[in-house]
């Protein structure tokens, strides 16, 4: 009997406006010990739909027809009770967001061992040996010490961990897993997934996992179903959904994302427009207005999910007879300017320091100081676009920050085209100031929510003096509205009215606005979905090739740096531990850290270093090398002498004792 | 297929609309209504304030005093609507004046850091320590009994949580992404001060406002009830309460001028609740 | 931990000893003299006896040395002799403090009571008729003028029904109950008297009442915001997914979230109610420290204000201490 059995599932949100349908008319089976995943893009009715299963909605959601059966059973039937007592027991569920879903005020101990006991699983003494052990298992160092602490003392990685040992405390038949891994840096990512395939490997626990990225369920999931707009569109092995997608959504979805094995200079696969309206959908097949390939029939009637291959469905009239869809077009690059080398760097920094001092914690003691950065070299040369990567808390966001003189250095020296920028005021920065334009990464965040996009446009140019009136104004904002692909209408909606995509378009446009030879984006598509981000990163290529500017470009995805930038240079802790041409250094990674970098990435086929630990703390730095801790080929000399930033070959550099010791 | 499922509705829009939108309709109603009586009292009272009428002292409400008469025979509902400028205008100024005080100095805190940042907080504690009823009537006391120095006497204790509010609302402001891009664009402190971060602070400063109007209605006429406010026999809500405080036969005398200050306070409640709804963009879809 | 008290420890102390200066310089020199508020006129209008006054009484030290010698009287528990009463305002504040200490702490415990609980069902049975209830009687309790709600309590439950016993803390032909504390409810149960406790405790229904309304009202409107926020966390619906009683997830998990901002307000709150029972205490004709603030202020009494002021900053502070402490115990994100 198959574990769980979804039919014609409809969930709807009651809205002033009218019912809109987040899930609509969804089935699928998922059988005992078999790991299926729900892939989609924001609002595709993925996460409700796992909601739904555990009837975990509230008003204003409500389940309105179909059936879901957990081993034979009706759930959607069940009493107030009953429900109870299955939940928590047989089937379990894992959040997304670790730092907000553990109780702050009790601690870890009562959470992992709460719901055995309430359940008559365990008595509370053996419970608590349980809860231990399962920590243990869950790879939480030191669990009697951490069952007795509460969860703010734990970094996100450690609480998914304990969320995993809440879920499965009571051996359940079935985990649906949220987004699990979305909070986390890819390192600890990588980590939590080999979790759950062991949890499925060992205990057979049947796995539903739900995500944005096909790459982290390929690690994971067996099968994939592809949501669009509340339905299923494709349903098949994720392998085959990857290689071969049958459904012209599931195929934006796969080429949307760069990958680090694909072609060098090859064109990610945007799809305009947006989803359509949840409130009424259209009568055809709800991709129709977006579909690269659609035909005649598409407007009119509504697809079916089809048998198109064997063990594959889709819901698409194109693939109906079995044939595939064609591969993505590699688009020809724009030849991009070959910066001089004896050029002058427009950016440039030696030895770059952040220190940010924390609030007292008394009268007495010290003030505890957070290193941010911790000396970085980097120049940047006209036309060229350099990378910076690293995982949370490394300091690049701080960087940006600190070569756009939002931050003063503590130390180090800062030339921005000869000039040395290190100390100066915000007076003197003023002149400078349209030169360097900045993107950041929250496009909600980023904007005044009273000024329309007109508004704020034209700011820039109406306070330095480059238009006369707001007239003359109101031209430069259209044009600029149009280099980012918005319409001219658009200028007098305010923020809230765009999506996150278009919000970033103007956000783009505004650190256009003054014509900058430089432009700082911190993470600018991190906070979108794949194909927004593929819509993003393809104009920001744009503009490069068309306006010759220079790009210092932050990011945490490894592919995406490697998309997007000709240099990369890796961060840990505050400096830079590797860098050199961005193919160069994905192909053949020469620092450990790097090495683990690029093999936790989750593509299909990848040779996965699972990296120990987590990064030290930024409050206090460790003599020598600061990866030795995690680090897999660490020897003596790396304790007692920090490696310094040294040219290993010809634009390589790596700052390690035993560059390229290590290997995937 | 799906339209032989049924849609369910939500609840009928009106009733949703009266639930969302109604208090707020009504506080502004009552608060306007007292505003035009504030304004237009001398045209529309049917006896002056102050008219004696010893013979038909503490009359009950009848036709020709709607709400009766207090000891000296003055008629309750003209003293009534009379009362309502005082208070009105005690509330406003305390409040307003309370507000531009402790803005200025929350935003100087925010602004400057460092030591004058912790000077104007820890002063701003200090005043904050002390019990603001007791304060206030301490001053009061010290200043003599008044409306001037009544109102003198709220303002030393009324700015401190506007201060406290400003330089909070400005903390998170000068932090927020949109600020540190019009740094980047090279806009000036004082543009970038006037744009950005006034016009985002003016929201939650308004409902503290609003809220604060009644509580300072509420604490004037407490220190009138207290013989402070006002000097007799200036009409003012307070006073006549305590006017009949002892006249539990004669309720009429307090009764309504306690319940006309309940209105007023009901009133600026509905409306700041209102408005902070109507800010708040998890409620407002657009 | 230890570190923590300390510097709030400290921090408070510096704070009580700033207020003591504000109360000190409003003292010295708002205008009237307060010598020759005590002397009579006769003595006033010779300057030699004037002089001698304000040398006996150190009024022509410089300030400096004057607030040496206050602090040095408060030390001692000097807080000045009353105008009015003519006796030492620390006599006048010790004798009035037990009525109104008594009349607070029956009304904090009314207003926890009813408002914690009430919040709970607004916020649970959110939109239901137990939110509108419950946001009905905040708004009233918050909106109503405490003066005018004693008046109206008195004229309804004394002069017309006759359920309730008049003003006063006991029957006015009934002897005072003797006992250490001066709380009448615990003195007559520690002597046994089991008919004068039950009319100390009639006499302190009404008055409790009135005074409980607004703190009710905070408290209410306090709990179901902090019960909504804390019900649509995450840690709520991991609890639910659980598989965790109705009541487990409210009282275990969204409950001790939502205390931290209550507790403030109560400190806050029962700090209040001692500084707020003046306009109860005034209609309810309450021997306490309310309705000798107000004799007070009515005569212009400087040093018996000033004393009151003092004291009752004092507690503010003291009260603001123990909730900040007690942070620590509900929140261990502030143990550190």
């Amino acid at each position: 009997m198959p574990v769980l059995e979804v039919e014609d599932l409809r969930t709807v949100f009651l809205t002033d406006a009218g019912a809109v349908r987040a899930v609509d008319g969804v089935s699928f089976t998922v059988g005992a010990g078999e790991t299926l995943g729900i892939v989609g893009e924001s609002g595709s009715g993925k996460s409700v739909t796992a909601l739904s299963l555990m009837r975990l909605l509230e008003e204003p959601a409500r389940i309105i027809g179909g059936t879901v059966r957990f081993q034979g059973r009706d759930v959607l039937a069940m009493s107030g009770e009953e429900l109870r007592n299955w939940r928590g027991d047989r089937a379990a569920m894992v959040f997304q967001d670790p730092m907000t879903g553990l109780n702050p005020v009790i601690r870890i101990l009562r959470q992992v061992t709460e719901h055995m006991v309430s359940h008559g699983r365990q008595t509370p003494a053996s419970a608590k040996l349980r809860a231990v052990d399962l920590l243990r298992r869950m790879g939480v160092a030191a669990p009697e010490r951490a069952a007795a602490s509460f969860p703010h003392q734990f970094s996100g990685g450690m609480r998914q961990r304990v969320m995993l040992a809440i879920g499965v405390a009571n051996d359940p038949v079935l985990l649906i897993a949220d987004e699990p891994t979305t909070a986390l840096d890819v390192t600890i990512q990588a980590q939590i997934l080999d979790l759950m395939r062991g949890l499925n490997r060992e205990f057979g626990t049947a796995i539903v996992l739900i995500s944005h990225d096909l790459g982290v369920i390929g690690t994971v999931c067996r099968r994939v179903a592809v949501m669009y707009a509340g339905e299923i569109v494709e349903e098949a092995e994720t392998a085959a959904v990857l290689t071969d997608p049958r459904h012209p959504y599931a195929w934006a979805l796969v080429n949307a994302v760069p990958r680090l094995d694909s072609p060098a200079g090859a064109r990610l696969v945007s799809i305009e427009g947006g989803p359509p309206n949840a409130l009424d959908p259209p009568p055809g097949c709800r991709f129709a207005a977006r579909c690269p390939f659609k035909i005649a029939r598409c407007e009119t009637d509504h697809p079916p999910l089809i048998e198109v291959a064997p063990g594959r469905r889709a819901r698409c009239w194109v693939t109906q007879d079995g044939r595939p869809l064609p591969p993505p077009p590699i688009a020809a690059q724009a030849a991009l300017r070959e910066p001089a080398p004896e050029e002058r760097p427009l950016l440039e920094a030696e030895n770059l320091v952040k220190h940010f001092p924390l609030g007292r914690l008394g009268f007495f003691g010290p003030v505890p100081v957070v290193h941010a950065v911790n000396g970085v070299d980097l120049r940047l040369r006209r036309g060229e676009a350099l990378g910076i990567v690293g995982e949370s808390g490394c300091g690049k966001s701080t960087l940006a920050r600190l070569v756009t003189r939002l931050h003063a250095p503590t130390s180090g020296t800062l030339r921005f085209d000869g000039q040395n920028i290190t100390n100066f005021s915000a007076a003197e920065m003023r002149p400078l100031r349209p030169r360097m334009g900045m993107v950041f990464q929250d496009p909600y965040a980023s904007l005044n929510p009273r000024m329309t996009v007109g508004e704020a446009l034209a700011e820039p140019l109406l306070a330095h003096g480059r238009v006369a009136t707001k007239a003359e104004a109101r031209g430069r904002v259209l044009d600029l509205m149009a280099t980012v692909g918005l319409k001219p209408e658009w200028a007098e909606r305010f923020p809230h009215e765009f999506s996150g995509g278009q919000r970033q378009r103007v956000s783009i446009a505004r650190s256009l606005a003054l014509e900058p030879d430089l432009l700082v984006a911190d993470e600018p598509v991190s906070a979108l979905d794949v194909n927004v981000q593929a819509q993003v990163l393809n104009l920001m290529l744009d503009l490069r090739a068309r306006l010759g500017l220079s790009y210092l470009f932050i990011a945490h995805d490894l592919a995406v740096v490697r998309a997007f930038c000709d240099r990369v240079a890796v961060m840990y802790l505050g400096r830079i531990v590797e860098e050199g041409p961005a193919l160069e250094l994905f192909a053949e990674p020469l620092h450990p850290y790097t090495v683990a970098l690029t093999s936790a990435v989750p593509e299909p086929g990848r040779e996965r270093v699972v990296l120990r630990g987590e990064p030290p703390s930024t409050l206090s730095l460790p003599n020598g090398c600061a990866f030795r801790a995690r680090c897999p080929v660490a020897r003596p000399v790396c304790a007692e002498a920090r490696p310094p930033l040294a040219e290993v070959a010809p634009g390589r550099r790596v700052a390690c004792h035993f560059p390229g010791s290590f290997q995937a | 297929m799906s339209a032989a499922i049924a849609m369910p509705v939500a609840r009928p829009r009106w009733r949703r609309l009266l639930r969302r939108y109604g208090p707020a309709w009504a506080g502004g109603v009552i608060v306007l209504a007292w505003l035009l009586i504030a304004v237009f009292a001398p045209l529309i009272v049917p006896y002056p304030p102050d008219a004696q009428d010893i013979v038909n002292r503490l009359a009950p409400p009848s036709a020709e005093h709607w709400l009766g008469t207090d000891v000296l025979g003055r008629d309750v509902f003209s003293r009534l609507l009379f009362g309502s400028r005082l208070s009105l205008l005690a509330g406003f100024s305390v409040v307003l004046l309370g507000a531009a005080i402790g803005v200025t100095v929350g935003i100087v805190a925010a602004w400057s850091r460092g030591f004058v940042d912790e000077a104007l907080m820890r002063f701003t504690d200090l005043v904050l320590c002390f019990p603001p009823i007791i304060l206030a009537l301490a001053i009061a006391a010290a200043l003599g009994i008044g409306s001037t120095n009544t109102i003198l006497a709220m303002l030393v204790v009324w700015w401190p949580k506007f201060a406290r509010l400003a330089r909070a609302l400005a903390l998170v402001q000068r932090s927020q992404e949109y600020v540190e891009a019009a740094t980047v664009l090279g806009m000036r402190p004082v543009r970038i001060l006037g744009r950005h971060i006034l016009p985002n602070t003016l929201g939650p400063l308004a409902v503290l406002v609003t809220l604060d109007l009644g509580i300072a209605i509420l604490t004037f006429a407490g220190l009138s009830f207290l013989g402070l406010g006002v000097v007799p026999p200036t009409p003012e809500w307070g006073s006549m309460v305590a006017e009949g405080r002892e006249l539990v036969e004669q309720w009429w005398v307090a009764a309504f001028p306690g319940f006309a200050i309940l209105t007023v306070v009901v009133g600026f409640n509905f409306l700041g609740d209102g408005l902070r709804d109507w800010l708040d963009p998890k409620t407002r879809s657009r | 931990m230890p570190r923590y008290i300390a510097t709030r420890l400290l921090s408070a102390i510096a704070m009580a000893l700033l207020a003591s200066l504000v109360v000190f310089l409003i003292s010295a020199l708002v205008p009237g003299d307060p010598v020759l508020a005590q002397m009579g006129d006769i003595a006033a209008s010779n300057p030699a006896t004037v002089l001698e006054w304000r040398a006996k009484w150190g009024l022509d030290l410089p300030l400096w040395e004057r607030y040496g010698i206050f602090l040095r009287g408060l030390v001692h528990g000097d807080l000045g002799i009353s105008i009015a009463t003519r006796r030492p305002v620390l006599d006048d504040i010790v004798q009035y403090a037990p009525a109104t200490v008594e009349l607070a702490t029956i009304a904090f415990l009314m207003a926890i009571g009813i408002g914690i609980p009430l919040g709970i069902a607004a916020a649970v049975w959110r939109d239901s008729w137990v939110d509108s209830a419950a946001r009905a009687i905040s708004l009233l309790g918050v909106s109503a003028p405490t003066f005018w709600l004693a008046f109206i309590m008195l004229a309804i439950f004394y002069g017309w029904l006759g359920w309730a016993p008049g003003p006063g803390r006991i029957d006015p032909i009934a002897f005072p109950p003797d006992g250490a504390t001066g709380l009448f409810l615990l003195d007559t149960a520690m002597a046994g008297d089991w008919e004068a406790w039950w009319d100390a405790a009639a006499h302190l229904v009404l008055p409790a009442t009135v005074l409980a309304a607004a703190t009710i009202g905070l408290i209410t409107r306090t709990t179901r915001a902090a019960m909504l926020d804390s019900l649509g966390q995450d840690y709520v619906r991991v609890a639910r997914a659980k598989g965790l009683r109705a009541r487990v997830v409210v009282l275990r998990h969204a409950l001790p979230n939502a205390l931290v901002p209550v507790v403030t307000l109560g400190g806050l709150a029962y700090a209040n109610l001692l500084a707020g029972a003046v306009m109860t205490e005034t209609v309810f004709s309450w021997p306490g420290l309310g309705r000798y603030t107000f004799r007070s202020a009515a005569a212009l009494d400087f040093p018996a204000i000033m004393g009151i002021t003092l004291v009752v900053s004092a507690t503010y502070l003291m009260v603001n201490l123990l909730v900040d402490l007690s942070y620590a115990a509900l929140d261990p994100r502030v143990r550190r």
